[in-house]
């Protein structure tokens, strides 16, 4: 007996499913888990030697904090930085499977790799998609043409910018960059702008917080600057510590070696390929 | 069977003919205002478009008004429902002056009339779809407040409404300080004015600054701000990538 309908796997995309039993199941009362967002303040700009990337480090799970020291600048390659604002796994998966692409394309074409071929694979991913994946990105570096900012909207449209703003902080930093940047900036006077535009953020966005992380690039250099302001210090901490009312006791001491189950065998044969 | 369910089904809806009678969305609006103190008295700052909707409609909406001798008020939000404000406040001090008893209502007593009349639109759910900015001197105390639409009101060393809550705001937060000097005052409205202008979709680039101390209210001639648009990006976004965007 033949199917009349034959199975298709799916090719791809998103796969609409569950849709249905989510619906049902928010009409009897069942909510859904709140995503972990970076509501969030990412900066990039374009100074004299190359760009300098800065992000806040606040993740929000609804209106709770869920890391108060979270990493919003993410690695693409030794000279090319990412920043991300929305939904944490969609920029964490996102940032690193571009990542390993770029790795793979460095050891085919044995070069440096280019920041619009980092915007491509991401753009045309994200456009795929069709906004579903909620990542929006600045993405900066240096390579062999100059040095480079580019901002990717969740729907997957690019802008080519001197100096970039994302996230819900976006508008505060921006008014800070709106009103001091201009071109030719040397390199700590960036960083005092970027750190500023963070900040302006951290204080003026509720979805923003915590520290400063900045990130400088030039050519042929990198300088990761984690935590480079802290402006949130805790400031009551209690000075007595903790003490615990009773001494404890050691009633009984045994110690078991695990038996090891694999026999190292020094200078054994080589892999073969 | 439908016929019936229709008649019964919603017996605390407002008829067609009432629901015109209350406002649902703004027509005509203003943008954002920004007011500051400063040494002498309160700087006030709006541009001069009026919106209808996603068109640039109107250029000389004049959105700053004295108020009687004391006081300014700014608004942004519906034009019309700014109007009918200024006709209300035009009625209570006529009847202030009517009183001629040497006082004369100044600005925090304004601020409050304001409040209440918001307050009360709000909760006949037919409110005044304005944000409203109002500053003013007397007997040498500087007073700077603000009411929304819903009649939320405080007062402050320096407001701003609409988007200039979001782009302005960071900016006063850092540069203002007491006893700012007059230029030192425009300049920093003008710095939280271009930054709206470049990042507000519904700004214009033609706007006043009004000016209230102790001897009355000043509002400048329309002017236009200086704007840089010459980056290097902008002039070449797709150098080293031939044919993307």
């Amino acid at each position: 007996m033949s199917k009349a309908v034959v199975d298709v796997p799916p090719k791809g995309g998103f796969s609409f499913d569950l849709c249905r039993r989510n619906e049902m199941l928010s009409k009897k009362g069942v909510q859904t888990p709140p995503f972990r967002k970076t509501g969030t303040t990412i900066v990039g700009l374009v100074f004299q030697d190359g760009v300098i990337l800065g992000a806040d480090t606040r993740a929000t799970e609804g209106p709770i904090v869920c890391d108060k020291n979270c990493e919003k600048i993410h690695y693409m390659a030794p000279n090319i930085y990412c920043c991300g604002a929305g939904t944490a796994a969609d920029t964490e998966a996102v940032t690193d499977m571009v990542s390993s692409q770029l790795q793979l394309h460095r050891y085919h074409t044995g070069r440096e790799s280019r920041v619009v071929t980092a915007l491509t694979l991401l753009k045309s991913h994200l456009f795929s998609y069709q906004g579903y994946v909620q990542a929006a990105l600045v993405l900066g570096g240096v390579d062999c043409t100059g040095p480079h900012l580019h901002t990717i909207y969740p729907h997957g449209s690019t802008d080519t910018l001197p100096f970039a703003t994302m996230g819900s902080g976006s508008l505060a930093a921006m008014a800070v960059f709106e009103s001091k940047y201009h071109e030719g900036l040397t390199r700590e006077e960036g960083i005092n702008l970027v750190s500023e535009a963070i900040c302006s953020g951290i204080f003026n966005d509720l979805g923003s917080g915590s520290n400063v992380d900045v990130c400088v690039i030039t050519k042929g250099h990198k300088e990761y600057l984690r935590n480079h302001q802290l402006p949130n210090p805790r400031t009551y901490v209690s000075a007595k510590g903790y003490s615990f009312p009773k001494p404890i006791e050691v009633l009984l001491t045994k110690v078991t070696p695990l038996k090891e189950k694999v026999e190292v065998i020094e200078g054994g044969d080589a892999m073969e390929e | 069977m439908n016929l019936m369910d229709s008649s019964h089904s919603n017996p605390m809806s407002l008829c067609s003919q009432a629901d015109s009678q209350r406002t649902l969305y703004p027509y005509v609006t203003g943008t954002s205002v920004i007011g500051v103190k400063y040494k002498d008295g309160i700087l006030m700052a709006a541009d001069m478009g009026g919106s209808y909707g996603s068109t640039l409609r109107y250029k000389s909406v004049e959105r700053m008004k004295p108020i009687g001798k004391h006081s300014l008020l700014g608004a942004s939000g519906e034009i019309s429902d700014f109007q009918e404000i200024l006709h209300y406040l035009d009625e209570l001090i006529l009847y202030d002056n009517m009183w001629d008893d040497g006082n004369s209502l100044g600005p925090k007593e304004v601020h409050s009339y304001l409040t209440r009349v918001m307050y009360n639109r709000r909760n006949k759910f037919n409110p005044l779809w304005n944000s409203l900015v109002l500053g003013g001197v007397k007997n040498g105390q500087k007073y700077l407040g603000t009411v929304s639409m819903i009649g939320v009101h405080f007062e402050d060393n320096h407001v701003a409404t609409g988007f200039g809550n979001h782009l302005a705001r960071p900016i006063l937060r850092d540069e203002w300080h007491e006893d700012l000097s007059f230029e030192d005052g425009v300049k920093l409205l003008e710095k939280c004015m271009r930054v709206l202008l470049y990042r507000d979709r519904s700004a214009v680039n033609k706007l006043q600054i009004a000016k209230i101390t102790e001897e009355g209210v000043t509002i400048s001639q329309p002017y236009s701000l200086k704007t840089f648009w010459g980056f290097s990006a902008f002039q070449n976004p797709t150098v080293g990538a031939e044919g993307s965007w």
